[in-house]
Order: C-alpha cells, then sequence, then structure tokens
C-alpha cells in the first residue's frame, strides 16, 4: 500500500468510527432507560450471596429476601442521587418501619461506611457488591435503584433512579401495604 | 395572538434559512457576487425573524399565558419573575429556541464582522451555518412546537421544577449554548476550507476569536453550573460526572485544545489536518451533549425530557452534521498541504502534547459517558461512576499541567530543554514553598493532596512568571518592564491569565477534595456543634410560606475562638404544585474555605433535627479560577490582532472584480 493511500484510508477513519458509534445510539434509542422493564418481575431474585461491608459483618443472599414484604436499594457511596435518595430511604424505615436491604455497588467499604456514617443507616443488611456481579444479575441500569420484593422473594416491582417523595407516597408505600395484606 | 406571531416568525426563520444555505454556497460555487450575498442578507434576516418568535414566547411566559402548553407545563403565576423569564429556556422547547437563536446570533454576528474573509469562504461559512439552522429550525416546528396552544385553558400552571427556580441556574443555560453554538462557527469554518480545498494562517486567524468566544461562554456556563450544583443539591458537591455534566465537559476539552491547535495553524501553518477535524469534532461533541439532554438515552438526574422521538430526530442532525463533516474531510483533507516542520521540543511541540492530552481526556469523558449504552446494546448492563474518572484524571492532567507552564516558555520551531528548565527555577521554588506551606496547615497525608497543590501551583506561578520573564521584571529597571508589559499583546496577558485562573480552579478543586471536614447530627434548639475551629448553636428553627413554596428555616449564629462570626441561615422546603422538596445550604464564605450547613429531616425523638456540616477548605477557588479563565478569553478576545485580521497574505484566486460590495 503506497504512503498516499495509507493516509487516504487515515483520513477515512474518523468516520468509520463515528458510524459505528452512531449505529450503537441508534440501538441505544430503541431501548428507553426510564421504563426498564426487568426481566425479573415477577420471578424469584437472583441466587447471590455477598459478603458483609467488613468482616465479620452478616452479608446478604437471596435466602434474607423471603418472610416480608421489604425493598432492597443499590446504593454507592460515590452516586451522587443516592445523597439525594437517602434521607427518604431513612423515613421509610424509620417512620414506615419497612425492612430495607442494600447491595452496596462497586464501592470501597471504608467509602460506604463514611458515607452511612454521615447520612444514616436504614438498611437491615447489606451486602458489599465490590465487582457488580450481582448487580449484572439483577440488571441494575445504574445506582441507585429500588426493588420491592414480596414475601416469597421475588421480585415485583422495579424503580430506576433516586426514589422522590411521590413515588413514595403513589407507588412504592401503597404498593407494600397491598403485599403485605 | 402573540404565540402565533412567534409560530410565523419562526416558520419565516426556517424559509430564511433555506435561502441562507442554498444561495451563498451555490452562489460561491459559481462566484456570483449577488448570490453570496443574498445568503448576509438572510443571515440578518433569519435572526430578526427568531429574536420575534423568542420575544413572543418570553412573552407568553411573563404574563402567564395559561392556554400556551408550554408556559402550563413550566409556569405557575406565582412563580417570581425572574424564574418567568429564565422559565422560557428551564424546558425542552425554549431550550431549543434559544439554541437556534443563539445559532442565528453567531450567523449575523459572522456576516456583520467577518469583514477581512475572503467572500468565498465567507459565504461558505454563512451557507452551512445556514443548513446547521434548517436541521434545527425543523427540529422545533415538527416536534417540539413551543407555541402549542391547550383548550380549555387551565386556571393555573405546573410549575418549573424547583432545582431550577435558582439565579445562578437561570443564567448557566444561555452561557452554555452560546459555547455549545459557538462551536458551529469553527464548525463552518472547516467544512467551508475543506469545500475550498485551502487552509492557511489567515484561516488560523479567522476562526480562533469564534473558538475563544464559544470557549469563554463555555467556561463561564459549566463554572454556573457547577457553582449552582454546589449550593444548590445540599451537599457540597460540585461536579458529579453526571452524563449531562460530561457532555457540556467534552465540548470543553475538545475546544481548548482547538483554541491551542489554530494558534499553530496561525503562526506556523502547521497541523492543518488536524486543526480542522478538532473543529468538527468539537461541535459534534457539542451535538451530542443535546442528543444525551434531550433524549434521555442515559438516565441521569439532569434529563427532564425524555422522549424517544426527539431524540431520534436529534441524533438524525447529530449524523447529518457529523457524518457530513467528517465524510467531506475523508473526501478533501488529503488536499490540504502539510506546512511548517518542527522539532518535538518547541512551542508546537508543547502544543501538540496538550492537543494528545486534552483530545484523550475527552475521549475518556465520552468512553466514560457512552460506556452503559455501549454495552446496554450488547446486553450487558454496566455503570461507570467516579471511581472511573477519579483513578485516570491524575494521568491526564499531571503532564497536562506540567505542560502548560512549559509550553509558553518555548520558543518556536526548536527549543531547548535545560534553557527554558533554567528560567523556570524561580517557578519550581515557589512551588515547593507552596507544598511545605500545604505541609505545614494540611499535614502529610493525602498525599494526593500535596501533588495537586504542586500542580495547582506550578501552573499559577508559571503563568505568572511567563509575564514577568517577558516584561524582564527585576532585570531590568521596573520603568522599562512597566512600558515593555503595557506593549506586550493583550493575546499573551490572555493566556497568562487564564492559564493563572486554570491554576487557582485546581489549587480549589484539591482543597475540597482532599481536606473537606464534614458532621453529621441532631441539633435540638440551643445545642451546639464545632467543625475546623467553628463553633454553631442552633438559634431557632421556623416555619415560612413565600411565594410558591413553603419553608422551614434554621437559624443558626457561628462564632471563632468565642467572638461571632455570621449568623446562618438554612433551609428546608416544599413546593407544593411540583410536590418536590429542595434544600438551600447555608454557606459563610471567607474566600479561604467555606462553612456549609444543610438542615435535615426533623429527628423523630426529642424533637432535633439532623443537621449536616461541612467545611470545604478552598472551595470558593474553583469559581474565582473559573471566572479569571473567563477573564483571560475576554482579554484575548478584545486583543486588536484578532479584530483586524492579516492585511498581506491574500493567495485567494478571487479576480478583483468578484471583491463584494461592502
Amino acid at each position: 500500500m503506497s504512503a498516499v493511500t495509507r493516509h487516504r484510508l487515515l483520513l477515512l477513519l474518523p468516520l468509520a468510527v463515528f458510524l459505528i458509534l452512531g449505529g450503537y445510539f441508534a440501538l441505544g434509542l430503541t431501548r428507553d432507560p426510564s421504563k426498564l422493564p426487568s426481566m425479573l418481575i415477577d420471578k424469584p431474585a437472583p441466587t447471590f450471596s455477598l459478603p458483609g461491608l467488613t468482616e465479620g459483618e452478616p452479608g446478604l443472599s437471596n435466602a434474607d429476601l423471603t418472610g416480608k414484604v421489604r425493598l432492597l436499594n443499590v446504593f454507592a457511596s460515590w452516586c451522587a442521587p443516592c445523597r439525594v435518595e437517602h434521607p427518604l430511604l431513612m423515613r421509610l424505615a424509620r417512620e414506615e418501619g419497612v425492612t430495607i436491604h442494600a447491595i452496596n455497588y462497586k464501592d470501597k467499604p471504608e467509602a460506604a461506611k463514611a458515607f452511612l456514617d454521615q447520612m444514616g443507616n436504614p438498611f437491615t443488611a447489606i451486602g458489599a457488591d465490590k465487582d457488580g456481579r450481582v448487580a449484572i444479575d439483577f440488571g441494575v441500569y445504574g445506582v441507585p435503584e429500588t426493588y420491592v420484593i414480596d414475601k416469597d422473594g421475588r421480585v415485583r416491582y422495579r424503580h430506576v433512579g433516586p426514589l422522590m417523595p411521590f413515588d413514595l407516597e403513589e407507588k412504592i408505600l401503597p404498593m407494600i401495604r397491598e403485599l403485605s395484606k | 395572538m402573540i404565540p402565533e406571531i412567534g409560530h410565523y416568525a419562526l416558520v419565516l426563520a426556517l424559509l430564511l434559512a433555506v435561502v441562507q444555505s442554498v444561495m451563498p454556497l451555490v452562489g460561491a460555487a459559481r462566484r456570483d457576487v449577488a448570490w453570496m450575498e443574498t445568503g448576509r442578507m438572510a443571515a440578518f434576516a433569519q435572526l430578526a425573524a427568531i429574536a420575534i418568535s423568542f420575544a413572543a414566547l418570553m412573552q407568553a411566559h411573563v404574563v402567564s399565558d395559561f392556554s400556551v402548553l408550554n408556559v402550563v407545563n413550566n409556569s405557575h403565576s406565582l412563580k417570581p419573575m425572574l424564574y418567568k423569564v429564565a422559565g422560557v429556556w428551564g424546558n425542552h422547547e425554549g431550550s431549543m429556541l434559544l439554541w437556534v437563536f443563539m445559532l442565528a446570533l453567531f450567523g449575523a454576528a459572522v456576516a456583520g464582522f467577518g469583514r477581512n474573509i475572503p467572500p468565498t469562504l465567507k459565504a461558505r461559512v454563512l451557507g452551512v451555518q445556514g443548513l446547521i439552522g434548517v436541521g434545527f429550525l425543523l427540529f422545533i416546528l415538527l416536534t417540539s412546537n413551543p407555541f402549542a396552544r391547550i383548550l380549555p385553558a387551565p386556571l393555573d400552571g405546573n410549575d418549573l421544577n424547583p432545582l431550577l427556580q435558582d439565579p445562578g441556574l437561570a443564567f448557566h443555560p444561555p452561557f452554555l449554548y452560546m459555547g455549545y453554538v459557538g462551536f458551529s462557527v469553527a464548525f463552518s469554518f472547516a467544512v467551508g476550507a475543506l469545500i475550498e480545498g485551502r487552509v492557511d494562517p489567515a484561516w488560523g486567524r479567522w476562526v480562533r476569536p469564534w473558538t475563544l468566544l464559544a470557549w469563554t461562554s463555555l467556561t463561564m456556563g459549566i463554572a454556573m453550573g457547577s457553582w449552582w450544583a454546589y449550593y444548590e443539591l445540599g451537599w457540597g458537591g460540585w461536579w458529579m460526572w453526571d452524563p449531562v455534566e460530561n457532555a457540556s465537559l467534552m465540548p470543553w476539552l475538545a475546544g481548548t485544545a482547538l483554541l491551542h491547535s489554530a494558534i499553530v495553524v496561525e503562526k506556523r501553518d502547521a497541523l492543518k489536518t488536524w486543526t480542522i477535524l478538532l473543529a468538527i469534532l468539537t461541535f459534534s461533541l457539542s451535538l451530542l451533549g443535546t442528543f444525551l439532554v434531550r433524549s434521555g438515552v442515559l438516565t441521569s438526574v439532569h434529563a427532564f425530557a425524555v422522549d424517544p422521538q426527539r431524540g431520534v430526530a436529534v441524533l438524525g442532525l447529530l449524523i447529518l452534521a457529523t457524518g457530513g463533516g467528517l465524510l467531506l474531510f475523508a473526501l478533501r483533507a488529503h488536499a490540504l498541504k502539510i506546512g511548517g516542520l518542527f522539532a518535538p521540543l518547541s512551542r508546537e511541540g508543547a502544543l501538540v502534547l496538550n492537543n494528545l492530552l486534552l483530545s484523550v481526556s475527552a475521549a475518556v469523558v465520552l468512553i466514560g459517558t457512552l460506556m452503559p449504552l455501549l454495552l446496554d446494546a450488547f446486553g450487558h448492563k454496566i455503570s461507570v461512576g467516579a471511581p472511573y474518572y477519579n483513578f485516570i484524571t491524575p494521568f491526564l492532567t499531571i503532564p497536562l499541567i506540567l505542560v502548560m507552564a512549559l509550553g509558553p516558555f518555548m520558543p518556536w520551531k526548536r527549543a531547548d530543554l535545560p534553557g527554558v528548565l533554567s528560567r523556570l527555577w524561580v517557578v519550581a521554588l515557589l512551588t515547593l514553598v507552596s507544598v511545605m506551606l500545604a505541609l505545614w496547615l494540611a499535614g502529610v497525608k493525602p498525599v494526593m493532596a500535596l501533588v495537586g497543590i504542586a500542580m495547582a501551583a506550578w501552573a499559577g506561578f508559571g503563568a505568572l512568571w511567563e509575564v514577568a520573564d517577558r516584561v524582564k521584571l527585576f532585570r531590568v529597571p521596573l520603568r522599562d518592564s512597566l512600558s515593555r508589559a503595557k506593549g506586550l499583546p493583550l493575546g499573551a496577558w490572555g493566556t497568562a491569565v487564564a492559564h493563572a485562573g486554570m491554576g487557582i480552579a485546581i489549587a480549589g478543586m484539591v482543597g475540597t477534595t482532599f481536606w473537606l471536614a464534614e458532621d453529621v447530627r441532631v441539633m435540638k434548639l440551643g445545642d451546639k456543634a464545632s467543625i475546623a475551629g467553628y463553633e454553631l448553636v442552633l438559634d431557632r428553627v421556623e416555619d415560612l410560606n413565600i411565594a410558591n413554596y413553603r419553608t422551614e428555616m434554621g437559624h443558626f449564629s457561628v462564632s471563632r475562638d468565642g467572638a461571632p462570626v455570621a449568623r446562618m441561615k438554612a433551609e428546608r422546603r416544599w413546593y407544593p404544585v411540583a410536590k418536590m422538596q429542595t434544600t438551600e445550604a447555608a454557606i459563610h464564605t471567607t474566600f479561604y474555605s467555606d462553612l456549609y450547613v444543610v438542615l435535615g429531616e426533623e429527628s423523630g425523638a426529642g424533637g432535633g433535627w439532623v443537621v449536616r456540616l461541612y467545611h470545604h477548605p478552598l472551595v470558593p477557588w474553583i469559581w474565582i479560577g473559573s471566572l479569571i479563565m473567563v477573564l483571560g478569553g475576554c482579554l484575548s478576545l478584545s486583543d486588536r490582532r484578532l479584530r483586524v485580521g492579516v492585511p498581506a497574505r491574500r493567495t485567494a484566486p478571487v479576480a478583483p472584480a468578484l471583491q463584494p460590495a461592502e
């Protein structure tokens, strides 16, 4: 290949890269992230067993998710929206008496600890998902995410993004009451 | 009636944009002066039409005309006037209208001010600007009409998202858009040059003021956005690597690279192909930002318009503009002649390294932002968070800052490193002193903080010393130095000021990242808390009804070593119409640090409030530094050389008879 053709092929490179990227965008647009239909709705939560944040602390596994209606919250200390929704989780746990379990997603244990010390800890049990494997099984799109899990350990609802007060009043709380009957 | 006038004006603007794109492009190909001149007139007329349309929408918002859907969705009769005005662009439709308004403004500015630009190039630039305008006006008219009516008109509106009801955010979008849209001019110049098949030093000189203007506005816009996040989101974070923030950072990084590579084109007639590519990519990243925000392909705290149909439309525009530009690049860039040669160790070499690092940074942010989307297409779902960026940032910024101070000391073509370094010993000394000072004030740990302070000092003092070196400060009598300083071109001052601003901003980022002190506690009335040497007392908490919200306001009195320092008011607001709660942090600043207090929920047992206290060392410097960077941009912009242009080099093959009648 002569130097001139190589040069001209090089000039084509940006266009080629861009077209590939454009293809992905087009694919991405066919999926609406605000209405992520979870594959797991009405199915049992995936099997997992996670260690606690520090050694000696109890972790979290799918066996812990049966017996009563509860929430499963996926959070990380580095995630800003998690801070936004955290006071609501505190209120849920303290005032509404809802049991909330958590998966700490791709986080350093000490950072997660500091986050909970600072903002309060509404969680009954926390599993540390350092490499994000369990989150992949759940199909977590981004933190925070919150799942409603019924007495039989089945996933009944999935909320993507930070919880807002009206999400609680209009969806989560009525659902918990309904499922607890 | 007035909204209909606005709508018609927008349709008229579309027709004028078609004229502005077709006439000058065809005119330039046929070397027809009259056709090219029509393009100029169309640019002015298009600006007038869009201005009418924009004024009509503003009128609807200001008088709270609830027969207009856009006003119903985003306004409320009780909303303060400032936010009624800012509400015009605080929503999807209005912000797109602001986008085309800015575009028309830049188009008219090129038509009006670009007197030295050869007529065919200018016509092509205007034509390409017109094409972009056609695309976006079509988009607005077909998918996002801001003037849609609603019948019957409701009594009151749904209110603007309360997080957006804020003076800092009111003027954030106009600056941001001026930056995004300003890069369209660089894009049009690049496409124009590709069509002409020629890039010369004069081209670099023409394209620089527009790039500089866009960069300055974008810097301002990003700084305002980050400031808003800092005081409004209630925990003192100033950058969250949110997709929407990244969307504004990517064009900023690419635009900064473009700003520097255009200098090489201008001064040394080199790096031409690369600069053209960069101009296309910078604007593409601006469009990508618009696409990410408007389509909601990535979930984000910011995404307030998730609508796949609009996403498809913006994606179409993105593909047409970028794809078209890159296709032209692939077909025509080989015609550009390779320019001046230079040794790796030279001013050019330093600028190449700058470009390399900035482009890689932009790519890193791009990958981080799009990764969830790309992997989603493969069926995996992941999200890339702050850890990814925090890991990579030092590797890119440290060399970038090292070169930033070195570069201006290097001569063009060939530099000798020992010579340059020997002129920098003062800077090295001052850097060392700064690190020692940090060590004394804050201790050894974390070590990265000391590295960061070294970087900030190196950048800041390096920039100042460069000016001092140029005016031979302390080496010749002070009077001579002063007259040399007067003779220094404003562009040189601009460089030094902007680089120094960067150093100051870095100091702020490092300070608040590594030396933050925080505390959270339940406080009852009269309780004391202390943080970073300050004593706070919660005096009282009152409930108030103000305009369109209710608030719980905590009054704190602050003292230091027993002496009263300040009274602070932290609020928790409830917006009943939007059903949203926001916190208004109380901030007491000393310019060296901020004391930051947030009033939380009322605690159940014993009637106290959850109070969060933060001490952010150096944090105001982030925005002071950013403002200084903006000032540097403005200084550079007012350099006479940029406005006057190049008188001598006129190699255009245009016959004298075809000079425009200006």
